[in-house]
């Protein structure tokens, strides 16, 4: 269900492994969210068309966060050819082309207009209720995305509107804007807001957070720094306030907003012109709660196992950016990409060979290296391997060592999956990061059932191909290449 | 959870929040994350590095230790942090077995956290002088 990101991916992955399905979807044409946002109508991941590696290689994805992944390399970074060279960031309509684009070079198929409006198991599987009748299936796969508003409670909030019902920004001119939120969304507002409002207040309980000083993901883009520069040297056009919102209220034509300040040195009162919600979206789970699907956070996004199934209703999964509540192990606080597309499209192909395999007994293939193989090969996956790349400690190479076999390439899985339900002698490999900002790699070498966990030195060149490094591979590997 | 405000109400009932003020429970409820795990499923991994503080929210966890429980933990009760403030891989794995819902923060800002808020570590540092308090007593008797 959905023909977002999330949904176009899983359907091609599927469609690999030669499993009948099919995708519906509400919407009138593919693309999901990308049809309407970013407000702004600019991505804040990029695509640098110009590396180190062609673009119809698989490494190449690694520097391109926002194309869909085939297999064939005249499916792979398609959205190359359809940004203009004005920025590294895509335009919205170029997401939104570029998904279309591999939608129908690859022959992904999608039932639009039709509307899922209920769910009920049935014998061994589910059924669907929506708009051109009932559909029934073995396994439903929920890419229903995270647009839907949501707002916290709190006294008056039903009197602000919604990121989700932003006018255009030239009707903000010379207005008093107060943001509720510090996150991405208000800050991409803020950004866009810049040149035309009188005066920008952004307020939650909590400081700000940057990308760059968290050395993640988690806090507010690069792109969008603009308003915190602004507040921080005082330019005199925007607040940042760690404040609670106590209560939004009408003062004739405009609003009163009353706050109560995270340190405990007082209350603040504002008047603003327009409040405007920045304050996150959830996923359209409609009756999924009621049939048994637990949801988890701030924005009850369902709880999800390492393969994406329901925590709470086995045979349920969910696919596209509802994978960021599935965490992983979150080392050192980092989390996963699984918001984006950059990290979801990879846990689709991962879902995709699980569906597969589990429900429809079609095994995947499993290469077998030669033991001479297997150091540059692991090297090699873990210094240009776009998976471990862009889920870091989330996603792991996987080598099993079979004892009628040899050393078998098991494929990209995710590293809880591994760590916690895997079995037999294996090795998986991974980039991983700490709060400090070293990036390095990261070796998982399970043996007669206990796991070691071998840490390997941060290269400054991101390239882990060294001697010392074979040497050290070779040393921890040693008795799984033997046995 | 539901609520901003049911958010607050549950880390108001929690033993290790009960002397913070509301906008202080407010902005802990944005710093912490909330984690769902089904049964069955393991929360902290022995040996493994980068593991992070948690505080039982519902449902009832165990910790095992070389195969063998050791503990078993249950609403209000937090885990991670001998691990966390010795810099060192948790020595036990903590396994859900029921489904768990846990507050969790990173363990690299779980320093900052505690001096942010000397409460919390003052109430931490009771929780703990009890368990060696009731370790010391099975030891003796």
């Amino acid at each position: 269900m959905g023909s977002g990101p999330g949904g176009l991916q899983l359907s091609y992955s599927l469609s690999r492994f030669g499993v009948k399905h099919a995708v519906l979807s509400a919407d009138e044409a593919v693309g999901g969210m990308f049809r309407r946002w970013p407000f702004f109508q600019r991505l804040l991941s990029w695509t640098k068309p110009y590396v180190q590696f062609e673009r119809t290689t698989r490494e190449f994805e690694r520097y391109d966060w926002n194309s869909l992944i085939a297999d064939e390399s005249r499916h792979r970074g398609v959205i190359t050819e359809i940004m203009d060279g004005s920025s590294n960031y895509p335009s919205r309509p170029e997401m939104e082309r570029s998904l279309t684009t591999f939608a129908e070079r690859t022959g992904v198929r999608v039932r639009l207009a039709c509307t899922w409006q209920g769910t009920r198991r049935e014998d061994d599987g589910f059924v669907l209720e929506t708009t051109d009748g009932e559909y029934r299936c073995r396994v439903p796969v929920f890419a229903v995305g995270v647009a839907q508003p949501w707002r916290p409670s709190m006294p008056g909030i039903e009197l602000a509107a919604h990121y989700a019902d932003t006018r255009p920004a030239n009707t903000y001119a010379g207005k008093r804007i107060f943001l509720i939120g510090k996150e991405n969304s208000a800050f991409e507002l803020a950004t866009g807001f810049l040149p035309w409002a009188r005066q920008l207040v952004l307020a939650s309980p909590s400081p700000t957070k940057l990308s760059i000083t968290t050395n993640s993901l988690v806090g507010v883009r690069a792109r969008y720094v603009q308003p915190y520069e602004d507040h921080v040297i005082g330019g005199g056009g925007v607040t940042l306030l760690n404040a609670s919102i106590e209560a939004v209220e009408r003062a004739g034509d405009a609003f009163r907003v009353r706050t109560k300040r995270s340190d405990g040195s007082g209350d603040l009162v504002f008047e603003a012109d327009d409040v405007i919600a920045a304050t996150g979206f959830t996923a359209p789970l409609q009756d999924l709660v009621a049939l048994g699907v637990a949801t988890v956070g701030r924005n009850r996004l369902p709880a999800q196992t390492p393969l994406w199934e329901s925590a709470s209703l086995p045979g349920l999964y969910f696919a596209g950016t509802i994978h960021q509540a599935s965490p992983g192990l979150r080392k050192h606080g980092m989390p996963s990409n699984s918001g984006g597309v950059n990290g979801h499209r990879y846990n689709g192909r991962i879902l995709a060979r699980h569906i597969a395999r589990t429900h429809f007994g079609i095994e995947p293939a499993r290469p077998v290296l030669r033991a001479a193989e297997v150091i540059p090969f692991l090297l090699g996956e873990l210094t240009n391997g776009p998976e471990l790349w862009h889920q870091k400690a989330y996603l792991a190479r996987v080598l099993l060592a079979d004892a009628a076999r040899g050393i078998a390439d098991d494929g990209v899985r995710p590293l809880a999956h591994f760590l916690d339900a895997g079995t037999g002698d294996a090795v998986a490999a991974t980039v991983e990061e700490n709060a400090a900002g070293d990036i390095y790699p990261c070796l998982y070498i399970r043996r007669g059932g206990d796991v070691r966990e071998v840490l390997l030195p941060p290269n400054p060149l991101l390239d882990y191909r060294t001697a010392e490094n074979e040497r050290q591979l070779a040393d921890a590997l040693a008795p799984l290449l033997a046995s | 959870m539901a609520t901003q405000e049911e958010v607050v109400d549950t880390l108001a009932s929690l033993a290790i929040f009960a002397d913070l003020t509301r906008p202080e429970l407010e902005h802990i409820a944005h710093e912490l994350d909330e984690q769902y795990f089904p049964q069955d499923q393991r929360v902290l991994r022995q040996g493994l590095s980068g593991s992070a503080f948690h505080i039982v929210l519902e449902g009832e966890a165990a910790a095992v230790a070389s195969g063998e429980r050791v503990n078993t933990l249950a609403r209000g009760d937090f885990f991670g942090e001998i691990s966390v403030l010795l810099g060192e891989p948790p020595t036990a794995d903590v396994v859900a077995i029921r489904p768990l819902r846990c507050l969790v923060l990173a363990g690299d800002r779980l320093e900052a956290f505690l001096v942010e808020h000397p409460r919390v570590a003052f109430r931490i540092l009771q929780a703990e002088a009890r368990k060696l308090r009731n370790a010391t007593r099975r030891k003796t008797t």
